[in-house]
């Protein structure tokens, strides 16, 4: 269905709806699901260079429309990612995105050198992990260190580097444009808002490390607002994320200016909703008056 | 496993907020799920629960082409389901988890130790095990009397022995005093209940081979998300309890 394609540095999407990272894990068990090569794409978990446990549970809490989650980039390391997780997706017709995190700007390098003997088709560099205690966040939140790690994966990646946003900034418009400026090719937005709930019995934070990242629904017009911003002031395609869980809001994203959007949280809630999407998204397009997805990009903006 | 859109069957209140949720299921996925598996069910319509709730399954009935969930109102989510009606949508995902290990029991006497709404899953494994002519001792924990339920039902397959907190029915105490007064003894336990009865169990029986239950907070139910996690004895990796159990062997992961 061409209506659904969509072009993007490194990834030609038959449709622009794909799992956001650390929803969906390599992919496997939603595999039992569906077809994954249906999808535009997949956002694969967060490598770390070395294997990381992540955080003490309770990990996850449920929020009115949305959850914390506080896992803490679980992950089994980028070689064991690389040997064991992604040859299962070479299996399926569809480009992967890798998700790339680190404690220093050094290992995010290593890592992305890593991916370099690996298939994937482009870089997602998480700069905005808000539930580990040292990296992630910190380089999403100084637009000058947002580019030095920018510039450093640019050149240790041998495929275009999507750098995904963090939305717990005053002025994230101003680290898109230094990221930008850096050479990235892209943008993914957003990861999560940093959250916390209480238990009443406990008179404790629920989670076990205190904070989360609030995602799902409840998240939605923080991620329009902010992927309507951005697209203002950059030139380079924005991959939309935040509470989508049917194919109006996949819509309401591609208005605000994302050229595809990932879905996150809501396959939780239904592990077969990135398919209901796709065979959602040609009608719903057709009812508000689009010819295709690209025709319906960045057309929310008032000077559209 | 599969998204399964269904409907309830029957609901009844069995027990101080505890209900039994009777719900229609196909033949063909009944034949599926092995004792110790659960379901993870939505709760209500739209965006408010974006988290599906875990239940252990406790019986099916092939000739009903059902499946018996029990469960106690802890919560908003929980409250919620207790609300269903008979013929009510509800929308489960079936079957998670792996289930006790039914193959490979060699034992001719099995203890089966539950704690609270630990004990579900329970019956639907003795009546696997008494099927392959394995004798079985139920021995089942309760906060006070009005929370004592499926006494009846465990008599069926074997001896029961019913323990409360505060004494107000059965015997006075934990379910590690019944092993102690009663001297029972079997080649293989399983249990399932609130951790710190686990943890209690382990210890008291730790020269028989057992099973134990365990619950985590989930995300997704499936193995994607390392919401549910648990260490291992060495504490040098973890195991999922939605994908790798949430049956483990005793001493298996930390509890
Ligand atoms: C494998 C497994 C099997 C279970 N089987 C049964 C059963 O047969 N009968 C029964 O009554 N209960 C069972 N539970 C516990 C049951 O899942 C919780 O009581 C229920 O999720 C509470 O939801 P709530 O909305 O009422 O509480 P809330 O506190 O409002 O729930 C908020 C969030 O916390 C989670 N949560 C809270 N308590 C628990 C818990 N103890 N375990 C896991 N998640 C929790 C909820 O799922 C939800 O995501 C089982 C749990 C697991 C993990
Ligand atoms: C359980 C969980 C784990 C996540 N893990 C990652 C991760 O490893 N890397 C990352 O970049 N984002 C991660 N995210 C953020 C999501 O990719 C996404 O940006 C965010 O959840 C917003 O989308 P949603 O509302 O559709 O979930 C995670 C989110 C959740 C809920
Ligand atoms: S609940 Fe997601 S991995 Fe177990």
């Amino acid at each position: 269905m061409s209506l659904l394609k969509v072009e993007l540095p490194g990834l030609a999407l038959k449709n622009p709806i794909m799992p956001a990272s650390g929803c969906f894990s390599f992919g496997k068990e939603y595999s039992q699901f569906y077809d994954l090569s249906k999808l535009g794409s997949i956002m694969v978990k967060a490598a770390t260079l070395h294997k990381r446990l992540g955080n003490d549970t309770p990990r996850v809490a449920e929020t009115k429309s949305g959850m914390l989650n506080a896992i803490g980039l679980q992950n089994p390391g980028v070689e064991t990612i690389i040997n064991e997780e992604l040859p299962f997706l070479a299996g399926f017709d569809l480009p992967v995105i890798a998700n790339v995190a680190g404690s220093t700007i050094e290992e995010y390098e290593q890592v992305a050198t890593a991916l370099r003997r690996s298939d994937i088709a482009a870089i997602e560099l998480n700069i905005s992990c808000p539930n580990v205690k040292e990296g992630g966040v910190q380089f999403g939140t100084d637009p000058e260190v947002a580019a030095e790690v920018t510039r450093r994966v640019k050149q240790a990646a041998n495929v275009p580097v999507y750098v995904k946003l963090s939305p717990n900034v005053t002025d994230i418009v101003a680290i898109a444009k230094a990221v930008e400026q850096a050479g990235a090719d892209g943008l993914t937005m957003i990861n999560t808002l940093t959250g916390m709930t209480i238990d009443l019995n406990k008179r404790r934070p629920l989670l076990s490390n205190g904070v989360g990242g609030l995602s799902g629904p409840a998240i939605k017009p923080v991620a329009i607002r902010m992927i309507y911003q951005v697209y203002e002031a950059v030139n380079i395609p924005i991959i939309g994320m935040g509470g989508v869980r049917d194919a109006e809001d996949v819509l309401e994203f591609l208005l605000a200016g994302a050229s595809a959007v990932a879905v996150g949280t809501a396959n939780f809630e239904n592990p077969l909703v990135c398919s209901e999407i796709i065979d959602d998204l040609p009608f719903v397009l057709n009812k508000y008056g689009f010819d295709s997805v690209t025709d319906a990009i960045g057309k929310g903006h008032i000077d559209a | 496993m599969k998204k399964l859109e269904t409907h309830v069957v029957s609901i009844e209140n069995i027990a101080k907020a505890t209900f039994k949720l009777v719900i229609h299921v196909q033949a063909d996925m009944l034949n599926t799920i092995k004792p110790g598996q659960f379901v993870h069910i939505k709760v209500g319509e739209g965006t408010e629960h974006m988290l599906r709730r875990p239940i252990s399954i406790c019986d099916i009935s092939n000739t009903n082409e059902t499946m018996t969930l029990i469960f106690k109102v802890f919560g908003k989510g929980t409250d919620q389901l207790a609300k269903l009606t008979e013929g009510h949508a509800i929308d489960l995902l079936i079957p998670c988890g792996n289930g006790y290990p039914m193959d490979d029991i060699e034992a001719e006497h099995v203890l089966l130790i539950g704690g609270g709404i630990g004990v579900p899953p329970l019956y639907y494994l003795g009546k696997q095990l008494i099927k392959k002519g394995i004798k079985v001792t139920s021995i089942l924990g309760f906060q006070s009397a009005a929370d004592v339920f499926y006494e009846d039902d465990f008599q069926t397959l074997g001896d029961v022995f019913v323990a409360t907190n505060d004494g107000t029915y059965g015997i006075h105490g934990f379910v590690t005093d019944v092993i102690n007064e009663q001297s029972l003894f079997g080649d293989y336990y399983f249990s399932c209940g609130p951790t710190p009865m686990l943890q209690a169990v382990e210890t008291k029986l730790k020269d028989t081979t057992g099973y134990l239950s365990l619950e985590e907070r989930m995300g997704c139910g499936i193995g994607a998300c390392y919401a549910c996690v648990v260490k291992t004895t060495d504490g040098e990796s973890t195991k999922k309890v939605c994908q790798d159990g949430p049956v483990f062997k005793a001493n298996e992961v930390q509890l």
